[in-house]
């Protein structure tokens, strides 16, 4: 589904986001990214959704090459994919319900389809009793799973979650990876990345550790190992 | 049309949840519609004033006493048939000693030296006013030259106070071409100077949403349904902006009316209302279109990330 060729992101000489990266995701995968700050995976999740442009190689979103695409189609690819972030990047003078709704309106569904399945996707992530909260009203772990509602709202064929649980407390960052966990197992794809052991033991999936921009290992049922 | 009435909702709600922030730059809005509106009234009385003075000048010929009547109608009929003359209006003998005698009736001593002479001591004039003060010159001229002399009209008249008013007429065509190239370069300045500020007002309220653009765009929503609302944004800033301008120079204009009626014989409050439409119509699209087309620009930056 995901085809990194010899990507490599060099801001400047001293400070290289990415090296040579090649790697690919199959669909269905869930694939954890781990390793410390600064080592590219930001960077790396970027490069999917053309957020960030490669210094060479190319990056395909199955046969697309995403930093070929025009405007609009670039809009219809980040249709295809979910994105969850460590600071939620929520719109914060929207309701949840408004959140949601938003995103539904962007790919085009009526008003039917938005009120019927928007009350159901909140409850789905428990956040019934919130649909008219604003996000400064809500914790974060609330806000959190918000975000990862608006992700899934569509139906992406791929979930990016970068670094979700970052700013969550242990009793949250738990939540957050069950819901992601069960979205894989309908079948989404999910790249996550992290830098918390917990959440990669948790998960018992493929992982990829990076440094340096390089990636060092790529285990089957990986731990996190640094 | 789905979209549409999405963009126009949402709008609406960014409008009334930014709070101060919108309600900011409606005031800045307003700001430059008051500029505009006063300058309109500005270049109203101006050009008033300006249609006043220029009607009190004008170029009279006096005939000699006694001046047969048809030959100063072929003079008449002559100076009319210029391009550069507007009218020209004869006062006969006996008119311009009825005239005189009104304008000095509390003067006894004149009065009464009048009526010792018995016979009028006044001759006739015509008084001509041209299309524009800068053609007084050539009628003078044409009234020095052969053309007029050929008709024997010398002989009849007793002077042309063309050269007396000649130095007033000259200041105040300098005057007067001066102040409406002044009118229009200070208009302009002011004009664009409200336009920048409101530009950038608006452009501060998009600033404080640059995140949510980059946000909406990352969800997948096209470049339209972001700008749709900020643009939706800003024609409701013109719009309130007006109704605040228009219903602000009610009062204005009764004041400065009051006070200037006696004075340049101009009433501002009657010419706004009597205006109202037009001038509603000229705020109304200068507002709306501002803000519209204000956010439209500012927005352009953060859209194409």
């Amino acid at each position: 589904m995901i085809y990194f060729n010899n990507v490599s992101k060099i801001y400047n000489k001293d400070s290289v986001a990415l090296d040579d990266v090649t790697l690919t995701v199959a669909t269905g995968e869930f694939v954890s990214v781990v390793g410390h700050s600064g080592a590219g995976k930001t960077t790396l999740v970027k490069m999917i959704l053309a957020d960030d442009v490669p210094t060479s190689g190319t990056v395909f979103f199955e046969s697309i090459n995403v930093h070929k695409l025009k405007n609009n189609d670039l809009t219809k690819l980040r249709r295809r994919i979910g994105v969850v972030f460590q600071d939620f990047k929520l719109l914060s003078n929207k309701t949840a319900y408004e959140n949601i709704a938003f995103a539904m309106e962007a790919v085009g569904k009526t008003n039917e389809e938005i009120e019927s399945d928007v009350p159901h996707v909140l409850e789905l992530v428990d956040l019934g009793n919130r649909i008219f909260h604003f996000p400064h009203q809500m914790s974060g772990g609330e806000q959190q799973r918000l975000a990862i509602a608006r992700a899934i709202i569509n139906q992406p064929e791929l979930i990016i979650a970068d670094e979700p649980t970052g700013n969550l407390d242990a009793i949250n960052t738990h939540e957050i990876v069950q819901i992601l966990k069960k979205i894989n197992d309908l079948g989404t794809t999910v790249v996550l990345t992290t830098h918390n052991r917990g959440v990669v033991d948790s998960v018992g999936k493929r992982v990829i550790t990076m440094e340096k921009g390089k990636i060092i290992r790529d285990d089957k049922e990986g731990k996190y190992v640094i | 049309m789905m979209d549409l009435k999405r963009i126009i909702k949402a709008g609406l709600v960014n409008f009334t949840r930014s709070g101060i922030i919108s309600w900011a730059a409606v005031l800045v809005v307003t700001i430059t519609l008051f500029v505009i509106t006063a300058i309109i009234l500005l270049q109203v009385v101006l050009h008033f004033s300006l249609d006043q003075i220029k009607e009190k000048v004008d170029v009279t010929i006096y005939f000699n006493v006694g001046a047969p009547e048809d030959r100063i109608m072929s003079l008449k009929e002559s100076l009319q048939n210029l391009p550069e003359v507007r009218e020209v209006a004869y006062v006969s003998d006996t008119e311009a000693l009825e005239l005189f005698r009104e304008r000095h009736k509390e003067d006894y001593p004149t009065i009464q030296a009048l009526d010792e002479i018995k016979d009028n001591p006044l001759g006739a004039y015509l008084n001509i006013k041209a299309k524009e003060i800068s053609q007084y010159e050539s009628i003078a001229n044409f009234m020095k030259s052969d053309n007029a002399l050929a008709l024997g009209s010398a002989s009849i008249i007793d002077k042309v106070n063309y050269h007396q008013n000649k130095l007033i007429i000259d200041k105040l065509n300098a005057i007067i071409s001066g102040a409406q190239k002044l009118g229009f370069l200070v208009t302009l300045i002011l004009i664009a100077i409200s336009i920048i500020i409101t530009f950038n007002t608006i452009r501060l309220t998009i600033f404080i949403s640059k995140e949510e653009i980059g946000i909406m765009r990352l969800v997948g929503a096209s470049k339209m349904r972001v700008r749709g609302p900020f643009m939706v944004e800003g024609a409701i800033y013109g719009l309130l902006a007006t109704v605040i301008t228009l219903i602000a120079f009610w009062p204005i204009t009764a004041w400065l009316g009051n006070n200037m009626e006696s004075f340049f014989g101009f009433d501002m409050h009657a010419y706004y209302f009597s205006n109202l439409f037009q001038i509603s119509v000229i705020v109304l699209l200068s507002g709306v279109l501002l803000g519209i087309i204000s956010s439209f620009l500012a927005i352009r930056k953060y859209l194409n990330k």
